[in-house]
């Protein structure tokens, strides 16, 4: 975005100028500009949930819409996801000491026979920006540690990932797995992965399909605060 | 429809598989070839595959009542099921298998392979012969070559399976594998499989 030659000095924006910029940096995948732009924040009195939402997560919303629209590719988003990975190293220790309750737990994973976990990984980052708490299993997950995960940390949502046309299908086998132990309503399930669709999440017996980290994460918030409420009554 | 020698038939291929079809094809009989006509979609919709479906789609509408039969020379390649779906609706079939190289390997061997090793990136003559562009440019990695473990941390190694015995697609493989940091291995697979896979498919329009 940013096509200026001259390097702007970060230090001279006002805090709203700063924001824009960190937009525009984490856009260009510029990991040392955020990691500058996220304690130019912190150091000017922005909270650290502040410089996440604001900067960070916000970046990383328009990073989405444009891969979703074709204008930037994987690539690009890699980029742009290590330089929010940069500002995240900053803010993860002091969002830990403010002790705020996550507002969810997340056990994630690439399901059975799939090695490919760039999508998965960015759906955590954005999961974890978002303000949940993520266990990430990694690549090739069989359902028995996808289970096992559940037991020991009782997540709100299991989320699964699949690159590839053949192991897609294996979402069905840890789902018909938790339905055949009666603990499918125990979670909310979301699936993502570039072959999958919605029609697929549904015959599969998830709770949603998400297209993109982004939709992952507003997904994974919207369902956890319905799930609450419900509940509640 | 019954096929008659004078039937048309329009093959619609992946630019990734045109010259193997054109060698099938060279080993045809005169009469089997004579309706064939083929239209190659670019390679480069794999790298957004949800387009595929509607590319083909769109090069069957513009040759509505063109062609007598038509077939599909892809694998499902990474459309999640959606290319298969427009095939139905259509009554129309495509080379079985996931991907090229799997049809390129035939089934018994590419599922040993892929059993024997899930981290395994395949190439086959066309991506061995493309490999800079499709996977150094095309994924970025001459320009950030810092992001090649992110792609390919998971991976141990690259399998060739190679159509043609040509030892320079062979070394451009096993350059590519060293700069991605792994294990090279070449199985020639030939056009066997690939030929055998493209016939079954034509043989209702070809008789």
């Amino acid at each position: 975005m940013a096509s200026d030659d001259d390097e702007i000095d970060l230090a001279s924006l006002s805090d709203e100028d700063l924001v824009a910029q960190m937009h525009d940096d984490l856009y260009d995948g510029m990991a040392a500009e955020i990691t500058e732009g996220t304690n130019l924040l912190l150091a000017r009195g922005f909270s650290a949930q502040r410089v996440l939402d604001d900067a960070l997560v916000e970046g990383m919303r328009i990073v989405g819409i444009d891969f979703r629209d074709g204008i930037l590719f994987v690539p690009e988003v890699l980029l742009s996801a290590n330089a929010m990975k940069a500002g995240m190293g900053i803010l993860r220790p002091l969002l830990a000491e403010t002790g705020a309750e996550p507002i969810g737990k997340v056990v994630i994973g690439t399901v059975k026979g799939d090695i490919h976990d760039i999508g998965k990984n960015l759906v955590a980052m954005m999961l974890e920006g978002a303000g949940f708490e993520v266990i990430d299993l990694g690549i090739n997950t069989d359902a028995n540690r996808f289970l096992a995960a559940l037991d020991e940390h009782q997540p709100d949502i299991l989320g699964m990932s699949a690159l590839l046309t053949t192991t897609m299908p294996y979402m069905k086998v840890v789902i018909d797995t938790l339905v055949d132990k009666g603990l499918r309503d125990e979670h909310i399930i979301l699936v993502g992965g570039a072959p999958l669709n919605p029609e697929f999440a549904m015959a599969v017996g998830a709770d949603a399909y998400c297209r993109d980290a982004a939709v992952a994460a507003e997904t994974a918030t919207r369902l956890v605060r319905e799930r609450r409420e419900r509940l509640r009554r | 429809m019954s096929a008659s020698a004078a039937d048309r038939t329009l093959v619609i291929t992946c630019a990734a598989l045109l010259r193997e079809v054109r060698a099938v094809f060279a080993q045809l009989g005169e009469c089997e070839r004579a309706g064939l006509e083929v239209v190659a979609l670019p390679s480069a919709l794999h790298n957004r595959p949800e387009g595929i479906p509607a590319r083909v789609a769109e090069t069957l509408d513009e040759r509505v009542g063109r062609y007598d039969h038509a077939v599909v020379v892809y694998g499902d390649c990474g459309t999640g099921g959606r290319l298969d779906a427009l095939l139905a609706e259509r009554g129309l079939a495509r080379m079985p298998g996931p991907h090229c190289y799997s049809f390129f390997a035939g089934e018994a061997v590419f599922d040993a392979l892929a059993e024997a090793e899930t981290g395994t990136f395949y190439l086959t003559d066309y991506l061995a012969r493309h490999v800079d562009q499709l996977v150094f440019a095309g994924l970025g990695l001459d320009r950030h070559p810092e992001l090649r473990d992110q792609y390919f941390g998971n991976y141990t190694r690259v399998v060739l399976l190679s159509q043609t015995d040509d030892p320079a697609l062979v070394a451009a493989g096993r350059r590519a594998a060293g700069r991605l940091g792994l294990a090279f291995e070449h199985r020639h697979v030939g056009l066997g499989p690939f030929s055998r896979s493209l016939r079954h498919l034509l043989a209702p329009a070809t008789g």
